[in-house]
């Protein structure tokens, strides 16, 4: 069965989906969908071990050889991906059972896991196949879906978000068949490798710069890089609870992927940066998108919105990391990859279960929480601290290679930018953690703790966050393994 | 007899134990408090049985775990941080003494947390003694300022929390956006943040970027309150006042002067220091610094505001101790750890004994206070005498070196500033003995009959740290061994 990992890992959600859709049970679909994510976070660190032991993974889908039939392969990169994405999920899982009963419309809950498992059967969909056409219907797999569980949010401004990031999300995933259509037309082949071979050959013609330009922008929109940012903060907002914890920490992770894997090892390094000169555009947009993101988070009132601009920045971060296109960049880039995962999908589950207790996440619904649901708030508080990059949590592992990729090729102001983007998050952080602790709760209100099946998965999250934190050998080496290969891949 | 290296960690847990069992013991008041004591009683113990390895040339070290490849966890005992630990950890139990008198005499509110967080701030400044590389002081710094956070906002009050902005506004801004910074550039040029004899940055640089690096470690610990980055020092000052003695006058102040020293030692080395252009003029802010706080604290009559600003002053001395790049000024600026942390939180101790008995804050309202309270008010003569620098008090012997090493670094004008800043100290300081003892009493209706001296508890600790500012000046030999084992490393 080992030697099946790869196409089993999105083939059991696939058939799951369906499977909770039609029991039509709330209990009975959430536990499919729970068994599902557990089994995908078990190929997946099991896919992650192989690879890491024995190199890159090739699995030929009904046994049909590349370039003709479609592959899959997992190398580090996709395989570290593909662990993010199934633990934030098996944790979202167990979560989602009580924040959903409390959020979604009983008869509405089984189709709720259906469109859960779906979203996650395509982001694995997306981090493992190595043929860009699949890459594409996967896409629309995962975004199909996540616009469902968005619009599925109790409130009615949930139905406009869902509706804005439909319209951004289509434009972007046509922008991305585009490109890929104009080099299938140049070279024949969808096979990544295999394009990765036939690029060089016809990248002098107009064709080609086109195809990057389309990709460029399509990727771009669905990482939400300022400023192509804009269906964001309302998604996340309106979302349910466990959905938005579930997409900040996943969705926007693969499209990061897809952009290294797009510009990496498909058009390699040498095109994307030294002809295109991709840098030229990425770094600026990820340095304002640090700044100005994080300066608009800080005059938000509501906590998740407030969480998603903090997101938009951090893309940035990640985004700045790959522009300095050196392996302690790339790194730095990758592993934020992880460490914002753990980050945000404690944040944003911490928010979850406040909104379970109190109904909202408005800030002038938070006073004295910190009292009330003492927990939720520390998850809140450690969350925040490793957002802010304090020392021993997984923010800092971040910035201390972030800030080093930028001293490396002696970007000065860059460096300043990212501890910039620290204060201006310890601004932000530290807003709601004034509110929780330092504001009389109204007396007449009896808010009482979060139910342990929130705060479990929650903290699971949060000594993630510290346990990465401190002992970030792994994850460093897995990131420099992927860093390296991204750019070994073109000598 | 246990490893020595498994002592280094001892030291590092057992206040970690104390918090949990300040948690456990929470309901039961005396119990708590006497785990509390027993705990700081065992770790000063643990840490005074370094002293003797240390003699015989031994530096026990601890590696936890590699967090990034190249960086460790890690904790290594020298002379410098055992002077440091030692001072904390021994503080640690006087100001627990200190404390339970205040905080009853005083009904705070919330004193489980009170204790833990206090605990906690222990075990962050045994970490910053001990860590063995510039990460592992990061994080410890970084921890002993959230976790006094929560002390220094005890009240919870609005008042609380714009002084709580204020005190992690600057000290994690500073921290994050320029020591960070060097840390990493410190990485990148010399490929170790370990703390090593001689330092690891000669001839990785030339003297402008080394410079650079120098400026933004000295205002990066922004611990050490070198100006225009002191603002955070009197904010704090509105936490109970047991925690701006210890943590105001002892754990995170000279975390800040304790780090700049340990960089100026092992990380450039001395040698070094003095050839960096920085050096001279980062000394010059320093002695500003000296002068500009003094002057401020002249003007204030709120007791606590003004030994905030005197703090701020003698801050400098240390920093400015470092930056003389000398053998003297180095020995100086240690013993003064030690000195001034001693003499402070007596004065400290006294502001706050005054404070449970009659509620008065102001200088100008303790008037002939020195009569009911001669103990209080005479145990802040004796720690005034020692911050001014005068015998019988050990702040004379740190004061002593730190003029050696600005004559031996060709420094009058150094030397002129230290004289000036003594001046003006005999005159802010001595003004609150003199007028509690000479002047009439005030005719006060509000002031109660029974005034007495501050609760039991609270005495014997202002008796324990004044005897000890007086006995220092008799026995300073135990710093100046410390500080010489320090510089002998250095200087061959």
């Amino acid at each position: 069965m080992t030697d099946h990992l790869p196409v089993l890992l999105v083939v059991v959600p696939l058939v799951a989906a369906p499977i909770a859709a039609l029991l039509n049970h709330p209990r009975l679909s959430w536990a499919v969908a729970v068994a599902a994510t557990l089994w995908a976070l078990y190929a997946a660190l099991e896919l992650l071990s192989q690879t890491m032991a024995a190199g890159a993974i090739h699995y030929e889908l009904g046994g049909w050889a590349a370039p003709y039939g479609i592959e899959y392969v997992v190398d580090p990169l996709n395989a570290w991906v593909v662990v993010i994405v199934t633990l934030i999920g098996a944790l979202v899982a167990p979560y989602a059972r009580v924040s959903v009963e409390r959020e979604i419309t009983e008869d509405r809950i089984p189709l709720f896991y259906a469109a859960f498992i779906l979203c996650l059967t395509g982001l694995l969909g997306i981090a493992v196949t190595g043929d860009v056409f699949n890459v594409f219907v996967f896409l629309e797999i995962s975004s199909l879906s996540a616009y469902a569980l968005i619009a599925l949010g109790s409130d009615r401004r949930a139905l406009t978000a869902s509706f804005q990031y439909l319209i951004m999300g289509s434009v972007g995933a046509t922008f991305i068949v585009i490109g890929i259509g104009l080099m299938y037309v140049m070279t024949g082949t969808l096979n990544m490798a295999d394009l990765a071979d036939r690029l060089p050959e016809v990248s002098g013609t107009r064709t080609i710069p086109v195809a990057f330009t389309f990709l460029t922008v399509g990727i771009t929109l669905k990482l939400a890089l300022f400023p192509l940012h804009l269906w964001l903060p309302n998604a996340y907002t309106y979302a349910p609870s466990a959905v938005t914890a579930f997409i900040a920490s996943t969705a926007t992770k693969v499209a990061v992927y897809l952009l290294l894997r797009f510009f990496f090892t498909i058009f390699g390094a040498t095109f994307s940066f030294d002809v295109m000169q991709l840098d030229r555009i990425l770094m600026p947009l990820a340095l304002i998108a640090i700044v100005a993101m994080s300066l608009v988070a800080i005059y938000q009132e509501n906590v998740k919105r407030l969480l998603a601009y903090s997101s938009v920045a951090q893309i940035g971060y990640m985004v700045l990391g790959i522009s300095f296109a050196s392996v302690l960049g790339l790194t730095a880039g990758i592993l934020h990859l992880f460490n914002h995962a753990l980050i945000k999908g404690a944040l944003f589950m911490s928010m979850g279960c406040v909104m379970y207790r109190v109904g909202s996440v408005r800030l002038e619904r938070m006073h004295g929480l910190g009292r009330a649901m003492p927990w939720t708030m520390a998850a809140f508080v450690v969350g925040g601290l490793s957002l802010i990059g304090v020392p021993l949590t997984v923010g800092f592992i971040s910035k201390w290679y972030l800030v080093q990729a930028a001293l490396e090729q002696g970007m000065w102001p860059v460096a300043g930018v990212v501890l910039l983007g620290s204060l201006l998050a310890l601004m932000y952080v530290w807003k709601v953690v004034e509110v929780a602790y330092f504001r009389e709760a109204d007396p007449e209100l009896e808010i009482s703790e979060a139910p342990l099946s929130l705060l479990a998965p929650t903290w699971v999250l949060v000594l993630g966050n510290l346990y990465f934190g401190i002992n970030a050998s792994d994850s460093v080496d897995i990131a420099t393994r992927a860093a390296e290969m991204l750019l070994g891949a073109l000598s | 007899m246990i490893d020595t290296n498994l002592v280094v960690g001892i030291c590092l847990l057992l206040p970690v134990l104390g918090a949990i069992l300040v948690l456990i013991l929470g309901s039961r008041p005396n119990v708590r408090e006497t785990a509390t004591l027993l705990i700081g009683v065992l770790t000063f113990w643990h840490v005074w049985g370094l002293l003797d390895p240390l003699r015989e040339g031994a530096r026990p070290r601890l590696e936890l775990l590699e967090i990034v490849p190249g960086v460790q966890l890690a904790f290594e005992v020298e002379p410098l941080g055992l002077l440091f630990a030692l001072v904390a950890s021994f503080l640690w139990i006087v100001t627990t003494l200190y404390a339970i008198g205040y905080m009853r005499g005083h009904h705070e509110k919330n004193q489980t947390r009170f204790f833990f967080f206090f605990a906690i701030a222990i075990a962050g400044a045994m970490g910053v003694a001990f860590s063995a590389n510039l990460f592992t002081l990061f994080a410890f710094y970084e921890i002993l300022t959230l976790c006094t956070f929560p002390l220094v906002t005890h009240h919870q009050t609005d008042e609380a929390r714009k002084a709580g902005r204020v005190y992690l506004g600057i000290l994690l801004t500073t921290s994050v956006a320029f020591q960070l910074l060097a840390i990493i550039w410190t990485w990148q040029l010399a490929d170790t943040v370990d703390f090593t004899e001689g330092g690891i940055l000669a001839g990785t640089a030339s003297n402008g970027v080394l410079s650079a690096i120098l400026v933004l470690f000295v205002f990066g610990v922004g611990k050490a309150a070198v100006m225009p980055f002191h603002r955070w020092l009197p904010a704090a000052m509105v936490a109970p006042t047991p925690v701006s003695a210890l943590l105001h006058a002892v754990a995170v102040v000279k975390a800040g002067v304790f780090t700049v020293l340990k960089v100026a030692v092992y990380v450039f080395g001395i040698d070094l220091l003095g050839t960096l252009a920085a050096t001279t003029w980062l000394a010059w802010v320093a002695a500003a610094t000296i002068i500009l706080a003094s002057l401020v604290a002249f003007q204030k009559d709120n007791l606590k505001a003004r030994l905030a600003y005197s703090t701020i002053s003698q801050l400098s001395y240390i920093v400015l101790g470092a930056l003389l790049a000398n053998e003297s000024g180095v020995i100086g600026g240690g013993m003064h750890i030690a000195m001034h942390a001693f003499g402070k939180i007596t004065l400290f101790f006294a502001a706050g004994a005054v404070l449970v008995v009659t509620h008065e804050k102001d200088i100008s309202r303790m008037h002939g206070l020195g009569r009911t309270m001669p103990i209080t008010f005479g145990a802040f003569f004796v720690g005034s005498l020692s911050i001014i620098g005068l015998p019988p008090a050990g702040g004379s012997w740190s004061k002593w070196f730190l003029g050696m090493g600005t004559l031996e670094a060709g420094q009058v004008g150094l030397l002129a500033v230290l004289m000036l800043s003594s001046l003006l100290g005999l005159y802010y300081l001595l003004e609150v003995p003199v007028k509690a003892f000479f002047f009439r009493p005030l005719d006060d209706a509000h002031r109660g009959k029974g005034i007495k001296e501050a609760p039991l508890p609270s005495l014997i600790a202002i008796g324990i740290t004044a005897s000890a500012t007086v006995g220092f000046f008799f026995w300073p030999d135990l710093w100046h061994e410390l500080m010489t084992m320090v510089v002998s490393g250095v200087g061959q």
